[in-house]
């Protein structure tokens, strides 16, 4: 019944975790192709050093600390999970006790970073509600995002509680020498917790170690169905994210090549015009209005934000009180890319324009223009976004397609076009500054 | 004065049958902004003093369409790019030194997929390399000895770039005594001019970049604010004149520091 009981649980989070999966997967992949340079040794390295080794947070060393308890935790606990798995679906009880000391071993460790879990949860708590972190209480750090931070964090703090609450009541059952609890394990943090429940009763206990048992995994399968929906996806996507970052250095910004193909037509009078690739690489557009004209692996990044802001503390538009924050811009990228996957979901998979677009109905004009290209969103992004490259493709369609732009930004194009130089002094000054 | 300003373009150097070692890309400030002119024959003057051949581009140099792409015209880049190339590459250039990070970044990064590859450095590395060679002569005891410099990271320098020892490193020639920004390095905070804001207003809010990041440069007490940049020079002048400081800090660059201790 209980194992009935528990594959029926199971498959439900399977369901819902895989039919998430597929939404995302389908949403990022509605973003153009685009093709990979560089070694995938570098690739390799970028992902071990900024993804599983964390190399990007340490900046902040008292976050990073306390991200790197839930991170051990999250990955270490996992392997409890296996044997929770086996129990759930066999009825057995401990059934990895077999390993002895490895065993012991196991569950020590467990225990320990279940407490260390449950300090950085408490820690993380408090900031970001009790201690005005400025990133934390932005524009864009809406009620839902808001929401979603503190949510997982109190989840982690039920499911550890419940964690060391299973593990007393199952020592305290192994002291009794009830039978099915047989002396395995070792509890150096719930054994603290045993005064608490010396007096209880034998069928107490049972109920304490059944309830809490089985709260545990109903709480982690919600777990893993939750994150999908929330930013959260970061513990899965941080890894092709950083995988996929940018290895050229970070100055560069890409040359679009079917601007590449105009302008050699431009310049070359004995160019054919018909000799452009046939294999329909031309875009639809320059630069990008809508979701559909970014990479693919820009729409991943937008998947992969953790919303943490780091971006937005550095950037030098948003300190000074502009409306630009790197971190809406890949919010942004993401919510729509949700509704745009929501209206196809409605219509059988198939786009229908709702006349909205990144551009204007997600992120203004004004929000663009103030961007400064200075990389230091990039540089902070813990798992290698970059707000910057979309900024410059919507920069991109902004002036290509529609000619819009700050009257000023006009003057310096025709300048650069007539004279040569963004001012408007003549090429025949250039070199006047040696008789100065 | 004028010896060293002997500066030679691409064509005469072709004109008399020679080829110089190095190029020196001006950059638009550098040739047009009467600040950076200052920068621009202090580089010369300092290539002078090694002895080293180069040649400008002179009416031939153009914009590298950096601030045409950063603002978005991916298509008037290209363009300045392309013209830019078949000059370069007409004169078989090899070795390009640039005078702002910008010029740096762009004909660096972004040439080589357009058919412009250089071995490009930036002047505060050429300058560094140069000292380390020996090849530099500076004062003893110059003006600058013991006294507070500070360094403002140009962003295409230094986070675009990964450029940050080289500037340093030929400070401490001067025996000054280089003070950190409280944001410096991968962390420095932007001047506010790239990305062509320098060419616009900019948008509305309660503060300019540059005045945020000249509160950090006066923090150190420093008496000079040395940076890499034109962009980032004025940037600073700027933010000096707001607080009306003029009378205790400057803002110079790397190059005008150097070749202003050459002992020559
Ligand atoms: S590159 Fe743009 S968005 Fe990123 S930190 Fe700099 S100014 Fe802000
Ligand atoms: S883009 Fe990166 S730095 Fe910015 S909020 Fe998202 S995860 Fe954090």
């Amino acid at each position: 019944m209980a194992q009935i009981a528990f594959l029926i649980l199971l498959s439900i989070a399977a369901f819902f975790v895989v039919k998430r999966f597929r939404f995302v997967r389908r949403n990022i992949l509605l973003g153009r192709k685009i093709s990979l340079e560089g070694d995938k040794k570098d690739r390799w390295d970028t992902m071990f050093l900024v993804a599983l080794g964390q190399g990007k947070m340490f900046t902040r060393p008292l976050a990073a600390i306390m991200h790197l308890f839930i991170y051990v935790g999250f990955v270490i606990i996992n392997i409890e999970i296996i044997e929770i798995l086996i129990d759930g679906i066999f009825g057995t009880h401990r059934v990895l006790s077999f390993l002895g000391p490895v065993y012991s071993f196991l569950i020590a460790s467990f225990e320990i970073l279940a407490l260390l879990v449950l300090v950085a949860c408490v820690v993380f708590l408090a900031r970001r509600n009790i201690i005005n972190i400025k990133r934390f209480h932005m524009r864009e750090m809406t009620s839902w995002p808001k929401s979603d931070a503190n949510l997982i964090l109190i989840a982690e703090v039920f499911i550890m509680s419940a964690f060391l609450l299973m593990n007393a009541s199952d020592q305290q059952l192994q002291k009794l020498g009830v039978d099915h609890y047989a002396a395995v394990g070792s509890y150096p943090v719930s054994s603290l917790l045993l005064p608490l429940i010396e007096g209880w009763s034998e069928s107490t206990l049972i109920f304490v170690e059944r309830f809490t048992w089985w709260f545990h995994i109903v709480a982690i399968f919600a777990f893993m169905v939750y994150i999908t929906y929330s930013k959260h996806l970061h513990i899965i996507l941080a890894f092709p994210n950083t995988y996929y970052s940018k290895l050229q250095p970070a100055g560069y910004l890409d040359n679009l090549e079917s601007v590449t193909r105009e302008v050699k037509l431009m310049l070359d009078p004995n160019a054919d015009p018909f000799s452009a690739p046939a294999d329909g690489a031309t875009p639809a557009r320059f630069g990008a209005k809508d979701v559909f004209d970014l990479s693919w692996v820009q729409l991943m990044g937008a998947y992969s934000c953790t919303e943490c802001g780091r971006c937005t503390s550095e950037c030098p538009a948003n300190q000074t009180g502009k409306l630009l924050s790197p971190r809406k811009i890949m919010m942004d990228t993401r919510d729509r890319m949700e509704e745009i996957g929501k209206i196809m979901d409605a219509n059988g998979g198939e786009w229908k324009d709702d006349g909205k677009a990144l551009i204007g109905n997600f992120i203004t004009e004004e929000e663009l223009w103030a961007c400064t290209s200075c990389n230091a969103c990039t540089q902070a992004c813990p798992v290698n976004i970059n707000p910057l490259e979309i900024i410059i493709d919507l920069r991109r369609y902004l002036i290509l397609e529609e000619s819009k732009s700050p009257e000023s930004i006009k003057v310096m194009f025709t300048n650069i076009e007539n004279n040569g130089a963004p001012w408007a002094f003549p090429a025949s000054e250039r070199a006047a500054w040696r008789n100065a | 004065m004028n010896q060293q300003l002997q500066v030679r373009t691409m064509a005469e150097f072709m004109a008399s049958g020679e080829s110089p070692e190095i190029l020196f890309w001006v950059g638009c400030a550098g040739s047009f902004d009467d600040r950076a002119k200052k920068i621009t024959a202090s580089i010369a003057k300092i290539l002078h003093h090694c002895q080293i051949s180069f040649a400008i581009l002179g009416e031939e140099e153009s914009c590298t369409g950096d601030p045409a792409k950063r603002a978005g015209n991916e298509l008037l880049f290209q363009m300045m790019a392309m013209q830019n190339i078949q000059v370069l590459n007409a004169y078989e250039v090899k070795k390009i030194v640039t005078g702002c990070p910008h010029c740096f970044n762009t004909i660096k990064n972004e040439y080589p997929q357009l058919g412009g590859s250089y071995d490009v450095v930036h002047h505060s590395e050429l300058i560094n390399s140069l000292i380390r060679e020996g090849r530099i002569q500076l004062k003893d005891g110059g003006e600058f000895q013991g006294k507070k410099i500070t360094f403002h990271d140009p962003c295409y320098l230094g986070r675009g770039n990964n450029v940050y020892e080289a500037p340093r490193e030929l400070l401490s020639e001067l025996d000054a005594d280089l003070v950190e920004m409280k944001r410096s390095r991968a962390k420095g905070l932007c001047c506010g001019a790239g990305g062509a804001q320098m060419f616009k207003e900019a948008e509305p809010g309660n503060k300019e970049v540059n005045i945020e990041r000249t509160e950090d440069a006066l923090e150190t007490k420093a008496s000079v604010i040395a940076t890499g940049c034109p962009f980032c020079n004025t940037m600073m002048t700027d933010g000096i004149k707001h607080f009306e400081k003029e009378a205790e800090v400057v803002v110079k660059d790397i190059a005008e520091l150097i070749a202003g201790q050459l002992n020559s």
